[in-house]
């Protein structure tokens, strides 16, 4: 069977939030893919802006490159703000 | 539950020891309860375990739909109408967040939906028995999605991503299910005697399956100490088969009607209701497909997907159609 391809779906909610993944679907186009997200992921208020994209369009970083990518950042403590200890007499820090 | 006597493919669990070294990692991580995602390495067995209790989640999600469907021409007001296609809408959604979750793990959706229709996957015995009357879609509301909510909160917590997020939208819909169902029960305890003696019948007719949905006692199941292993089951089916008649008997109290259990009573000692016994042969009765409904329900299903083939083909010709001719003005 000519399966319809799967699109990401992405939803803008009310308080101006960036759009979130929230889930997949089949559709055969792109004006469908937004037809069927509305019905599936929005029918209790959950945005106001969808978003569909092809899930053959996605580019995802591997599994298996989590250390090389994300490590680097674990010795860099001084990043946060909380690395830096603080007089307690001094305000607005 | 919505999914019973998930074959995990083991016969029996593993220990450390005899584990390999993939294995044990990939324990390991699920013991520090890090979340599996599609894309990582994981057992074959857990795969094929998972494909196998997502999908059967999601054939019973949409099977579901038919018997309440069965009621939507015939709910009695215009309001209860719409509350139910609401409801059944729902269901459908339902269904088609977990065959997406099922497809993450590389299954494919017709994949899925021929097994259900061959009669090699299955879906809950629960929706093998008929809905005789408007109060059955009261009793299902309060008693099975009641039921299905016990099982799926614990399983926002499973050790799969994709399931658990999908549980998550599920559980937060279900409760206008079952508290739509107890409503509709409420409005027929304070009816007429006539009315009343429907609640009355409809709790006789549903308890039993519904205290089946849970499975068959667990303690002796070496799939279900697997699963639970995996963390793809999280409380056993006896403790939330316990858990349910301890919230719903003092729902049907205050109803006014009876469970049809003469064994049942509140055991002071246990700090639990103690219930009779359950009859499994009917329940292993209904799973092999010699329930009231088993094979209406396929039937129904099987047209249903028949006749929608030439919609899905229309849709995807049109769209290669537009495409090409997009591609052309382009060019």
């Amino acid at each position: 069977m000519n399966e319809w391809p799967l699109w990401e779906i992405f939803v803008r909610s009310q308080h101006g939030l960036a759009h979130r993944h929230v889930g997949s679907l089949h559709a055969p186009d792109a004006a469908m893919a937004i037809k069927n997200a509305r019905d599936v992921y929005t029918r209790r208020n959950e945005g106001v802006s969808i978003w569909a994209v092809r899930s053959s369009d996605v580019v995802a970083s591997a599994p298996g490159d989590q250390e090389a990518l994300f490590e680097p950042a674990n010795s860099k403590v001084y990043r946060h703000p909380t690395f830096f200890p603080m007089p307690d007499e001094v305000k607005h820090l | 539950m919505y999914a019973q006597m998930v074959d995990t493919g083991v016969t029996a669990v593993r220990t450390a020891a005899q584990m390999s070294a993939v294995e044990r990692a990939f324990q390991a991580r699920i013991d520090a309860d890090v979340k599996i995602e599609p894309k990582d390495a994981m057992p074959d067995a857990y795969r094929k375990t998972l494909i196998r209790q997502i999908s059967q989640h999601a054939h019973s999600e949409i099977v579901g739909m038919l018997p309440e469907g069965n009621w939507i021409t015939r709910a009695p007001t215009l309001k209860r109408k719409a509350i139910l296609m609401a409801k059944v809408q729902d269901e459908g959604g339902h269904g088609l967040y977990l065959y997406s979750a099922a497809e993450t793990l590389g299954v494919s959706r017709d994949q899925m939906i021929e097994d259900l229709h061959a009669g090699r996957a299955k879906y809950s015995s629960i929706f093998n028995y008929p809905t005789l009357t408007w109060a059955d879609i009261g009793t299902i509301g309060w008693l099975v999605d009641g039921a299905a909510i016990m099982n799926q909160i614990p399983l926002c917590r499973c050790s799969y991503g994709p399931y658990a997020r999908a549980m998550v939208r599920i559980c937060k819909e279900e409760s206008f299910h079952q508290r739509q169902g107890y409503d509709i029960m409420l409005s027929l305890a304070r009816g007429t005697p006539e009315q009343k003696t429907m609640a009355q019948q409809s709790l006789d007719r549903w308890w039993w399956p519904s205290l089946m949905m849970f499975g068959p006692p667990d303690a002796e199941s070496v799939h279900s100490a697997q699963s639970s292993a995996w963390k793809i089951k999280i409380l056993s089916n006896d403790e939330l088969r316990q858990r349910f008649v301890d919230q719903t008997v003092p729902q049907a109290e205050y109803l006014g009607i009876t469970v049809p259990d003469p064994d049942l009573k509140w055991n002071a000692e246990r700090g639990h209701y103690d219930f009779g016994a359950i009859d499994w042969s009917e329940f292993h009765n209904v799973i092999k497909g010699n329930g009231p409904c088993n094979r209406d329900r396929m039937k129904t299903r099987v047209r249903a997907w028949q006749d929608g083939a030439w919609v899905r083909e229309a849709a995807m010709a049109h769209a290669t159609k537009s495409a090409a001719r997009e591609a052309q003005r382009a060019a």
